[in-house]
């Protein structure tokens, strides 16, 4: 029992730390596509700001710096789709595909370039450097304490600031969108940008918001990952996250509370998958641990064909808006 | 494209994406600048890696084999108005076709086991289209996001087969037996020894010349045919479509298992032409540059084709770069196609409205010039009417 509960504990914290950049992207993805501007390029934002925040760590040996850093490099790319979907009044889908690969490349031919380790950054050591674990009062003295005690320790107390940002982005967005009168604006945004327009509000200083605002998230998302999650930047280290945070976006119905529960489930799928590997279940065989990945995928596309459930997207999403003259 | 201001014909073809790709290779050189390298002289390497010598040019077209495939793919779903991100993965399964016909029919002769692999990886990667295609059309389901799912499906289910399935006992390696000879597509030199000319060892194989056929019988069937006409009504108009007796529902099918299908072609040339074995991973990426290539052809399959050798050269040139030049890695050409793809895609109108004020003293009305995309690709929620 006592077992039980320790080890569940350890692998739901596991579940969580996995989810805290899914969260990020998840609600960036939410505030741009809410307001109508579809986002593909979550994915490649999060590999900007992971590179740029690990590369000013490094610099600067404060991982408060590169925070700063990575949110301005996703803003900059953030900036870029904007420019392309607003302005531009361009597809935002191939703008989004090219922020992906754009991304993909700068990151590591600057990396290379910088450094000279296959694209890699330097290893963060200092411990300023890196978004450390805050450990909660007394958790160490609960820690004994059964069942709630490793809970406690391993679950509430013990993460970086960053996962706890992520957590406190839910409610906070959720307010500003269902709560406030921007938030009625943006959502309105999407579904009716004419209408909006109408009431006189600008449908391109809504959208720009937005666009600033996935990117901002974004910006949290890389962080956590290079100087949170891991001590350093690696090629590709998103590894499509911002493809699975957009799957729990659509799974999510572009809501934040079910954003949070998917993205939770699918830190979960991922973490039983790690720790499945290779393990052997009497009668089954070997675990495949590409059927538990392939999972958030696979769900996201039964949710879209209608099966359980309906995902209507924001209606005037992925529409340019051309103010009538 | 409700504002798509006049311009002249040849403006449209030649000017607009030729503007926007010296743009995207202006900013090329800029970041290769940017990272300390001599933006001219990577230029010379380029082309002298690509072009300059017979073994260069064979890996060229090597390289560009792979893109006129996923760049007619790409294409061709462009003209029935769907966005085809899923050319990875269709070309991926592709390789699963291929690799199913060629390892179980060993004994037969080439001329049987090669066109019957051919049609596998066709079909294959018509099959992993034909569903985020019937979704699309029947639920209503957006085919942009339900192939971006299907091509991590795809690279989970191929890991999956690939390493419990048909590795071989006792091989580390994550791939396939090989191949038995007779399933092995012809190689350049190989065909051009037959007829006395002595050429290089390269990869490239007469996949390259069923690319082409391939990018023929796009343009036949776009322009010629009354399927092509049925799928460019559908990519402008879905609703004129229905009012013309046309069923969007059926065209989408069609034109996404026609994308799938030629995406399969990849897989034609690396695994059936170059590897003789399926592996991981075979498609490193040609899915997307499919993408660049087919906005920057701008979905015409000429445009394609000529898009593809630039690329083809980019690829190979870029390796020979990055042999000289270790700080210009091969990543700097990903970023070069990322650029070509936001300024020949997503910044497109605005350089065709700027040529267009710079026009518009000579304009007469109603002369539109419009050739490109439709505008209506990817366009959300994506109800059939």
């Amino acid at each position: 029992m006592e077992d039980a509960v320790a080890a569940a504990a350890l692998i739901l914290a596991s579940s969580l730390r996995l989810s805290v950049p899914l969260i990020f992207a998840c609600l960036a993805g939410l505030w741009s596509e809410r307001a109508g501007i579809f986002d593909i390029g979550l994915e490649g934002k999060m590999l900007v700001a992971a590179f740029a925040a690990a590369a000013a760590a490094d610099a600067s040996g404060s991982a408060v710096v590169g925070l700063a850093a990575g949110i301005a490099a996703s803003l900059c790319f953030a900036l870029a789709h904007g420019f392309a979907s607003i302005e531009a009044r361009g597809n935002q889908i191939v703008s989004g595909a090219a922020i992906n690969m754009l991304a993909a490349g700068l990151t590591a031919a600057v990396g290379n370039a910088w450094y000279g380790q296959g694209g890699r950054t330097p290893q963060l050591t200092l411990p300023a450097s890196r978004f450390g674990d805050l450990a909660w009062p007394g958790a160490e003295a609960l820690r004994g304490v059964p069942v709630v005690g490793p809970l406690y320790a391993n679950l509430v107390s013990g993460h970086d600031v960053l996962t706890y940002l992520a957590l406190a982005a839910v409610p906070l967005t959720a307010f500003v969108l269902y709560r406030t009168r921007f938030g009625l604006r943006l959502r309105a945004t999407g579904e009716n940008p004419a209408a909006v327009d109408t009431a006189g509000v600008s449908v391109r200083g809504i959208r720009y918001a937005a666009v600033v605002i996935a990117g901002v998230l974004c910006g949290f998302a890389g962080t956590y990952l290079s100087v949170g999650q891991a001590a350093g930047f690696l090629t590709g280290m998103t590894a499509g996250k911002g493809f699975i945070a957009l799957a729990a976006l659509v799974f999510a119905k572009w809501r934040p509370w079910p954003s949070l529960a998917t993205c939770l489930l699918f830190g979960f799928l991922d973490a039983a998958a790690i720790r499945l590997q290779g393990t052997v279940v009497p009668g089954l065989g070997e675990v495949p641990v590409q059927a538990i990945q392939a999972l958030p995928y696979i769900l996201t596309v039964v949710l879209l064909a209608g099966f359980i459930g309906r995902a209507v997207p924001p209606k005037a999403g992925g529409i340019p808006y051309t103010k009538e003259r | 494209m409700s504002t798509a201001r006049a311009l002249p014909a040849w403006a449209d073809i030649v000017l607009v994406p030729l503007l926007s790709v010296a743009t995207a290779f202006l900013a090329g050189g800029l970041v290769l600048g940017a990272i300390g390298v001599d933006p001219w002289n990577a230029l010379r390497e380029l082309v002298g890696g690509s072009l300059g010598s017979g073994e260069g040019l064979g890996f060229t077209l090597y390289y560009a084999t792979d893109f006129i495939f996923t760049g007619l793919a790409v294409a061709l779903a462009f003209h029935a108005g769907l966005f085809n991100i899923g050319a990875e993965g269709q070309a991926y399964l592709g390789g699963l076709g291929c690799a199913l016909v060629c390892l179980h029919g060993g004994g037969l002769p080439g001329w049987v086991v090669i066109p019957l692999g051919i049609g596998a990886a066709a079909l294959f990667g018509a099959a992993w289209a034909y569903v985020p295609a019937v979704l699309q059309a029947r639920r209503g389901s957006h085919i942009v996001i339900t192939t971006i799912m299907f091509n991590f499906m795809a690279s989970t289910l191929m890991a999956y087969v690939l390493v419990n399935v048909m590795r071989p006992t006792g091989d580390m390696q994550a791939e396939s037996a090989a191949f038995p000879p007779s399933a092995i597509v012809p190689s350049a030199q190989a065909v051009l020894a037959a007829v006395g000319i002595a050429a290089p060892t390269t990869p490239l194989n007469l996949s390259f010349l069923l690319a082409l056929a391939c990018a023929v019988a796009v343009w036949v069937l776009v322009w010629r045919t009354r399927i092509g006409y049925e799928i460019r009504t559908v990519g402008q108009n879905p609703h004129a479509a229905v009012y013309g007796g046309i069923s969007p529902a059926r065209v989408t099918v069609l034109a996404m298992a026609l994308s799938g299908a030629l995406a399969g072609g990849v897989a034609v040339n690396e695994i059936m032409g170059v590897q003789g074995r399926l592996l991981l991973d075979f498609t490193s990426g040609y899915g997307f540059v499919g993408i660049a290539v087919a906005l920057m052809g701008r979905g015409h399959p000429l445009g394609v084709v000529l898009a593809s050798f630039l690329f083809g050269m980019l690829y190979q040139g870029g390796a020979e770069l990055a042999f000289d030049e270790p700080k210009a890695t091969r990543d700097m050409i990903v970023v070069v196609q990322g650029l070509v793809v936001f300024f020949a895609g997503a910044l497109e109108g605005l350089f065709r409205r700027g040529l267009a004020r710079l026009f518009q003293a000579r304009l007469r009305p109603g002369d539109t010039g419009e050739t490109g995309v439709p505008a209506r690709v990817a366009e959300p929620g994506g109800e059939m009417p």
